[in-house]
Parts: C-alpha cells; structure tokens; sequence
C-alpha cells in the first residue's frame, strides 16, 4: 500500500491517523512539526502527507510550500488538516501548494475515504 | 493416621476427580478433635516458623510470619478455642487459609497435625449441635462423619475475620 | 466497519492536561505585561488542538467551549485584539473551567454546568457575541432546483488549468469519484493540447465535457471538484429529460448561518446530550495511574539489570564446584552483589521520581488569583523545583503545600499600606524552595511578611484550653502551637485560609509520609516553613532498636537523639509519670517493654539508653534496652493481612527472614498516654 507522512503536533492525532491508516495497510511515519517532517521526508520518499496546520517550529502552510520546493514531492498528494473556522487557511493553503484538505474533526472512516479518493 | 506436609501439598496439586456436588476439605488435629475446612481456601502448609509477637494483641494472636515477603498472621487455634495450650513439635503445622471479607486476607492458623482431604458431599454434613456458650458455637459450620471420626467443619470467614483476631 | 478509536482517550486528555497548564502559565506571563507574539501563538495551539482532539474523539461540548476561547486567542495573535487583564483573566477562568469539563468526561461525572454557562457568556460578551460570523457551517441544506423540475442528472465543463497538476490533484482521479456517482459519459477537449515538442509534461491541457446521469445534488458534485475549484474552469448545468437547458446556475456556495440561539441554550443542550453520551460508557473505573519516564533513566537500569545478570552468573559457577580456596571469590562476589543491588534499588525509586515543579506549578496561579482579591502585592519565586521526588510524595504534598502558601498571603504577608508604614517595600516576597539533603528532600516556604503573632496565637490557645494562662512557653513552643487540631486564629474565616482545620492536618499528612515539619518565624521579618520528606514511600532509613529479647524499628527521621541517663536527671512527678531533663525541657520516659507489654530484662534506667523521639510535635524519650544497626528498610504492611496496630506504622523483613515491626511514635505516644485494656497475656515461649 502506501507510504504516508502524517503531521500533527497533538500525539492523540498522530495515534489515531497512524492507527487508522496502518489498519488499512499503508505504513505511517510521524512528525510533530514541520521541521521534523521536512527533515524526515528528505530522507525518504512519501506517497501522501496528511499535515496539521498549526504547529510549532514549523506550521503546515510552510510545510507544504516547502515540500512543493523539493524537486520529488511537486506532485505529491498534500492534504492539510484543517478546522471549520479556518477558511482562510483552505485558500492559504491551496496557495501554498496543497492538494486539498481534510475539515477536522473527522472520524477515521472519512480519513479513510479521503486518503483512498487521493491515492486513487 | 497419614503423614504430613508432603502428602497434603500432593493433594493440594492435583484436586481430584470430585463426585457431582461433592466438595473437599482437609482436616486437621487440634488435640483430640478433628476439624475440616475447604480444600480450595488453603493456599500452602508450612512448618512451624519463626513468628514476630505483636504487642498488646489477643493471647491466641502468635504474631506474624515473613511469607514470601508478605506479612501474614498467625493464630493459635487452641488458645482461640480455649483449649490448653500445649508445646509446639515436629508435627505442629501453619495451614495457610485465604479470608474471604471486605478485602481478601492471608492467615494461617496452627494446629497439631494434619490428618487427611475427604471428599464430603453437602447431604452428609449434619448441623452443627449447640456447643453451649463456647467460642466453637459461632465458627462451626457442621459436622460430619469421616471414617472413625466426628469432623467439624469451621467457618474460617468468620473464625479469622479482622474483628475476630484483633 | 467502525473503526474505535477510544483507545487514543487516554492519550488525549494527557496532553490536553498538559495544554491547559502550558496555557495557564503562558497566560499569567502575558499578564505580566511581555505580549510576546510567540507566548500568544503556543497558547493558541494548545487550544487549537483540544479543540481538535475533542471534536475528533466526541467529547463536543468541550469543542465548542474550547473553540470560543482559540477565537478569542486567534483575535489577540493577529493584533485585532488588544492583549488586556479583564481579557486574560477570562481566559484563565475558561482554562479552569475547560480542566473541570475535561476531568468530568474522563472520570464520567457530572459539570458544574452553572459555572459553564457563566464563562461562557464572559466569552461571548468579549468576543462580541456576533457568534454567528464564526461558526461556518459547512454542511449545505440541499437546494432544490427552483424550477420545480428535477434535473435528471448534470452538464459538466471542466477544464484545469495549466498548472492543476502541480497542486498533486490528478483530474483521472476526479473523473473516478464522477463515475461513482452515477453514469458517466466523458468526451475529451484535446483543443488546447499543443505539438508534442511544445508539450510541457507537468501543465495540463485537456479539458473534458461530460454528463453524468445521477440524481445526486449539485452540490455532491461540486464537492468532488472542491479542491481545485480555484485551479480550473468549472461549470456544472442541470441536465432535463426535456432538452431544455436550465439557467447556468452559480457555484456560489451558500453558507447557511445558524440561527443565533443564546449561546447558554447551545452549551447546556450539548452538555445535557454529553452526558448521556459519556453515562452510556461503560462504567469508569478511576483513571490508572501511569508515569512518564525519560528512556535514560530506564536506559540505566536495562544496564544495571544486565550487570546484575553478570553477577549472578560468576556466583553461580562459584558455587558449582565450590571449595574452600573459592571463598575469597564467592565473598568478592557478594560483594558485587551487594553493589549490583543497591544501584539497582535506587534507579528504580527514581524511575518514580519526578521533579517537584509538577507540584510548584500551581502556586503562580494561585498567588495570582489570591493576590488579585485581597489587593497585596506579592513576588513569587520558585527554585529548585528540578529537585525531584517520588511521584506519590509530590501528589500527597500538593494540599498541605497549597495550605501553607495561603497561610502565608493571608495571616503572613500584609497588605502594601501595612508593609511600607513598617519601612518594607510594598511588594512581598514569597520563596518557595527545594533541595535534596541526605536520603530526604526538603522544601521550604518562606515569606517576609509579618510574622507570627506569638500573643495572639497565646492567647487564642488559651482561649481554647490548650495551654494554661500562666504557662511560660517560649516562643518555639508558641509556634508549635498553630499544629493543634482546630487551632485558627483569622479573626473572619476567610475562604482564603480557611477555617484552621488546616495546621494539624497539614501535619499530620506529612507525617504520614515518614516526613516532619519545623517552624521559624520572627515577629515583622517573616516565617519559614521547612518540610522534611523522604525521597521514597517504601523504604526508610530506619534504627533497631532491642527491648527485652525482641528487636524493632524506629524511623531514623524521628531520632533526636540517645543518651545514656543519670536517675538524678530523672523527676518522678505524679500524674504525668516520669519525666527526663533534657536541658531546658521535661521529656516524658516511655518504658517501652511496659507500653509493648513484654517481660523486660533491664528495668533500671540507668542500665539502658534514652532515645529521645519527636512525633506530632511532641519529644518523648523511649527507654530501650540497646541500640542496634541503621539501615534501610523495605516497608511492608501489616494491614494488608492483619490490622492497624496503633504504636507501629508497619513491619519489614530482615535479612534473616524474620519480621521486624516498626515502630510509630505518635502511636506510641497515645498508647503511653491511654494505655489500652492489656490484652495480651504473656503468651507462651515457642519452641521450635
């Protein structure tokens, strides 16, 4: 299956993203900012990132365009997590490269959905 | 009458083939009596131990015993039934009892000797008569006949609750 | 299938535990007048993300409780909100609001629901209660076709823009999820495409036409195309079984905005709907209790085990095929034995050793708040809390703790009117300290505050019978006087301090942790606290001591000292027994063997030692037979098995097997004090 990045600074996120994914097969690495992500995903190469928004050190809006500056991640899928509230944040981060995004909360059977929908 | 630690410890191992409804207790002597309790509430027999007194406890309270790095008491079931007392020897045993109660307790109790496991079905234990206004009245549960030998069953919940050894 | 998720709950309420705290401190520093953007933004997270995890996992009365305060944080991060006391204070109100909502749900009890609704609305007030503008509502009520007629499916136009691809969408992709909604007939527009040696391979140049019968809403189909509605042409008609074309209807999505209900109906019909969510759990059992360990302190211990493992395998091939000549060897490898074990022993306490921070971390909180009603001015600082201590010790600490740093904002510091006529400056210090001396930690409070009132605590002791009016105490006895049960002297029991149950029970808790407390205090400079604490709740450093033939344990902590006795320092004073001077003091003598009821073997005093003991508050001297070896022991409990026996405060086993008690002085005194029906006889002597 696939090889997804999840980012998330809440460990509850992370468990539960990670537990939903592998349960369906893909393997799952995570980071709790954008620093740490970016460092990980120079070294390896990923089918998907699933990135929260709000992060320390490095948040997910910066994250995506710097991953979309790395040569191998321009085309790859890049979900942003993100709350109702942040409307903005949908456009800010489409601007910044995104694939699309993932309105929290969500339930994992949606997470499933949508990660299968991207990875077609 | 059959020997000591060894053969009892056997049984213990391996609780026989029970006839329908039929329970097994093991008996003890305490001079020339013979009392049962349930095979399953006996969790080891031990030799007579080094005991620590506990000051300002009942006369019938030996002390306590380092079981495997738990403190457990011991209770002389004679000077308990107000028995004479008597010298410990080779054969005097600790029978180590699990306590049903608010919480579950380790006790052991010290007795003559062990005597034998019987299987007794619940039909063949008779109601315990009126001991008079003894201590053995409360903690009797039943008698029974095994053998040559009148066995009293005793209700050790009651005979070793946190109240009664005290 | 369902996926559960509940086994992440734990995980969740930890760190949103952990980020209510880090949003308590950050808020108090952005009081302290730093509006550091960064303080704003970490305290935002922490709310973002409970908000996050709660909605996530269910608990959706605290997502919206928590989402008032992330839009109030979210206004003072983007400067449209001005960074105030009244708004903070607020804020903390929420943190500690939102910490009760949090253990409610975990524990599966019931909120303060009054207390929810008022913070509430102190949110809502501040943020305007234009509510409506924040709330999105994203799902979409189905617009019908206002034609009247029912399209029978829909004209899709869609065409990416040119670098579509580069944002990872792939339109094959969307074409799939179009297909699954319905029939879907697909005509390619390679209009645009350009001569292959022009052709860029990562633009997009294809444009597709397509219909799709279904009878799905439009807005359903929009939906497929949301994310990358800003990057392609997109036009989606009504498709009729009548050739008629409808009007082009817009894409404009149509954000339907709650009615705006009072904000206090919302949160107690969530609450209310809550509770019935979290009652049908099954029945909570209490939270278990876990720590959290650095990988470095159990790093050390996998080696120490592993050098245990050596050990037990050099004294194993010892004992093989031992000889005498081998015993050097076998003693020298005891002796490692003896090392392996006690480095082992102390790694695992401080597996459960945790800094006391975790403790002092309430207090700016507190001072905060304390000092906000009552109008002092106080300087609060922390140090040494690295110093660390057994988990267990620190939770039980907490409330006497707490006690004491009120004691000391109410009775001791005063306010800034009193401490500049007494030629102070106007704000007050309060320290807070802790360190590690010998096996104990020890932890100080002290402030420069007034002092205690020897007079008034005379007098009010008194008053209450506790002393006579013509004893003559010195000002040390006075102090201790504070420690007696129902003792207070606040003129109005403020609900700051409470109503003096407090010393005594403070006491008497630390006591119960094997500890001791000590006072110093001097009228207008200040009092000190200091609180003796072992490291460990197992283990106690302890002292054997021989009565008659049996020997006992006496916790080191409680030795003042021992010495050997003249009968001309003795007093025999009827009533009160006998009584030893100890320099300035009587001590009463406690015959051991009398009050343990044993066959003595020295009676005369001057045959045996004197160990003088402090137990709540009180020396006594313990006349014994000998003093034997110090070492530590493992406490074990009688109770478990047996009873509370009064005088000993549990039992430990030897290296020889055999059981020790140990003893309790504050027991003993009262044993000493009411003896209690003598019932042991003297039982017989046991042959083995």
């Amino acid at each position: 299956m696939a090889k997804i990045l999840a980012v998330d600074d809440s460990a509850s996120m992370r468990q539960m993203v990670a537990f939903t994914l592998k349960g369906a097969g893909h393997t799952v690495t995570d980071a709790a900012d954008g620093k740490q992500a970016l460092d990980i995903a120079k070294t390896q190469s990923f089918d998907l990132v699933l990135t929260d928004i709000n992060m320390p050190v490095m948040d997910g809006i910066t994250l995506t365009k710097e991953l979309r500056a790395l040569p191998s991640y321009r085309f790859t899928p890049v979900l942003v997590l993100t709350t109702e509230a942040g409307g903005d944040k949908k456009s800010q981060g489409r601007a910044a490269g995104a694939t699309g995004w993932l309105v929290k909360p969500f339930n994992p059977e949606q997470l499933l959905s949508t990660v299968n929908k991207v990875l077609g | 009458m059959s020997d000591e630690e060894l053969q009892v410890n056997d049984s213990l191992d391996v609780i026989s083939e029970i006839e329908d409804g039929a329970e097994q207790f093991l008996t003890f002597i305490l001079g020339d009596e013979e009392y049962g309790v349930e095979i399953l509430r006996v969790q080891e027999i031990k030799g007579w131990d080094t005991v620590t007194n506990i000051p300002n406890s009942p006369h019938y309270l030996c002390g306590v015993l380092n079981l495997r790095g738990t403190i457990v008491p011991v209770v002389d079931l004679r000077l308990r039934f107000e028995m004479a007392e008597c010298e410990y020897t080779a054969t005097t045993v600790i029978v180590v009892l699990n306590i049903e109660g608010e919480t579950q307790r380790t006790v052991g109790i010290v007795v003559d000797g062990m005597s034998d496991t019987h299987n007794v079905i619940p039909s063949d234990i008779k109601p315990s008569p009126d001991f008079g206004n003894t201590i053995k009245t409360d903690y009797i549960t039943g008698l029974v006949t095994l053998g040559d030998n009148m066995v009293m069953l005793l209700d050790i919940d009651r005979l070793l609750s946190v109240e009664a050894i005290g | 299938m369902s996926i559960d998720i509940s086994q992440f709950h734990d995980v969740f309420f930890e760190e949103s535990f952990e980020g209510l705290d880090a949003m308590e401190s950050g808020l108090l520093n952005l009081e302290d007048g730093a509006a550091d953007i960064e303080e704003i933004n970490t305290i935002f997270r922490a709310a973002h993300s409970i908000k996050g995890g709660a909605g996530t996992f269910g608990f959706m009365a605290v997502s919206e409780f928590t989402h008032k305060m992330e839009t109030l944080l979210d206004e003072m991060r983007n400067g449209q909100r001005e960074v105030t006391p009244e708004s903070t204070n607020v804020l903390l109100e929420a943190v500690d609001v939102l910490r009760e909502m949090l253990t409610a749900v975990q524990q599966d009890k019931d909120t303060d629901d009054a207390r929810i609704a008022l913070v509430c609305e102190q949110l809502d007030d501040m943020l305007g209660g234009d509510e409506s503008s924040d709330i999105e509502q994203e799902s979409e009520t189905a617009s019908t076709d206002s034609d009247g007629d029912q399209p029978i499916g829909w004209k899709i136009n869609f065409r990416p823009h040119l670098h579509m691809l580069q944002t990872g969408n792939d339109p094959v992709r969307l074409l799939r999820e179009l297909e699954s909604l319905g029939e879907l007939s697909v005509n390619l527009d390679e209009s645009q495409l350009p001569l292959f040696s022009d052709l860029e391979p990562e633009d997009s140049y294809l444009a597709w036409q397509m219909e799709l019968i279904s009878d799905v809403a439009k807005e359903d189909v929009v939906e497929i195309f949301e994310w990358v509605e800003d990057d392609c042409d997109l036009t989606i008609e009504a498709l009729f079984s009548t050739a008629e074309t409808s009007a082009e209807m817009s894409e404009a999505e149509s954000a339907v905005a709650e009615p705006a209900e009072s904000a206090v109906a919302i949160e107690v019909t969530q609450l209310a709907a809550e509770k019935t969510e979290t009652k049908q759990k099954s029945s909570a059992a209490p939270v278990a209790a876990s720590i959290r360990v650095g990988t470095d302190k159990i790093d050390s211990l996998i080696n120490m085990v592993g050098e245990l493992v050596i050990t037990q395998s050099m004294l194993s091939q010892v004992g093989d095929n031992f000889t005498e000549e081998m015993l050097p060897q076998l003693i020298d490898g005891l002796a490692q034995l003896e090392r392996n074990t006690r480095e082992m022993q102390e790694g695992v306490m401080r597996v459960r050793m945790l800094p006391i921070s975790f403790a002092f971390n309430r207090f700016p909180r507190l001072v905060h708040d304390l000092t906000d009603k009552s109008g002092k001015k106080v300087d609060l600082k922390l140090t040494g809390e690295q110093t660390e201590l057994d988990k267990t010790v620190m939770e039980k600490i907490g409330d006497p703790l707490v006690h004491l740093v009120r004691n000391s904002l109410d009775h001791g510091l005063e306010t800034p009117e009193v401490r500049l006529a007494a030629g102070k400056n106007e704000t007050g210090l309060l320290n807070l300290n802790a360190y590690h001396q010998g096996g104990n930690i020890v932890i100080e409070i002290e402030d420069d505050g007034a002092g205690l009132n020897e007079e008034k605590i005379f007098n009010k002791a008194v008053e209450k019978g506790l002393v006579n009016a013509d004893d003559k105490l010195n000002p040390e006895k006075i102090h201790e006087l504070i420690f007696m049960a129902g003792f207070s002297t606040a003129d109005v029991v403020s609900d700051i301090s409470g109503r003096g149950v407090g010393m005594d029970v403070v006491r008497k808790n630390i006591h119960s942790l094997g500890g001791s407390i000590e006072i110093a205090s001097e009228k207008n400079v200040g009092t000190k606290f200091t609180i003796r604490l072992p490291l460990t709740l197992a283990i106690m450093d302890g002292q054997t001591i021989r009565v008659a033939n049996e020997n006992y344990i006496l916790p080191l902590i409680s030795i003042v000292e021992s010495i050997e006795i003249k009968d001309t320092d003795i007093k025999q004073v009827s009533g009160k027994g006998e009584l030893y001077k100890l320099r300035d003091d009587y001590v009463p003598v406690i015959r051991l063997y009398e009050v343990f009821n044993i066959e003595p073997q020295i009676t005369d005093l001057e045959d045996g030692l004197l160990v003088v003991v402090e137990g709540d508050g009180q020396k006594v001297g313990l006349f014994i037979d000998d003093l034997l070896g110090q070492q530590q022991v493992v406490i074990k409990s009688l109770e478990t098995n047996y009873r509370k026996v009064v005088g000993l405060s549990g039992a430990t086993i030897l290296g020889d097997g055999t059981v020790a008690l140990i003893l309790d002085v504050p027991g003993l005194i009262s044993l000493y004090r009411e003896p209690s029906s003598k019932k042991g006889l003297v039982k017989p002597e046991r042959a083995a």
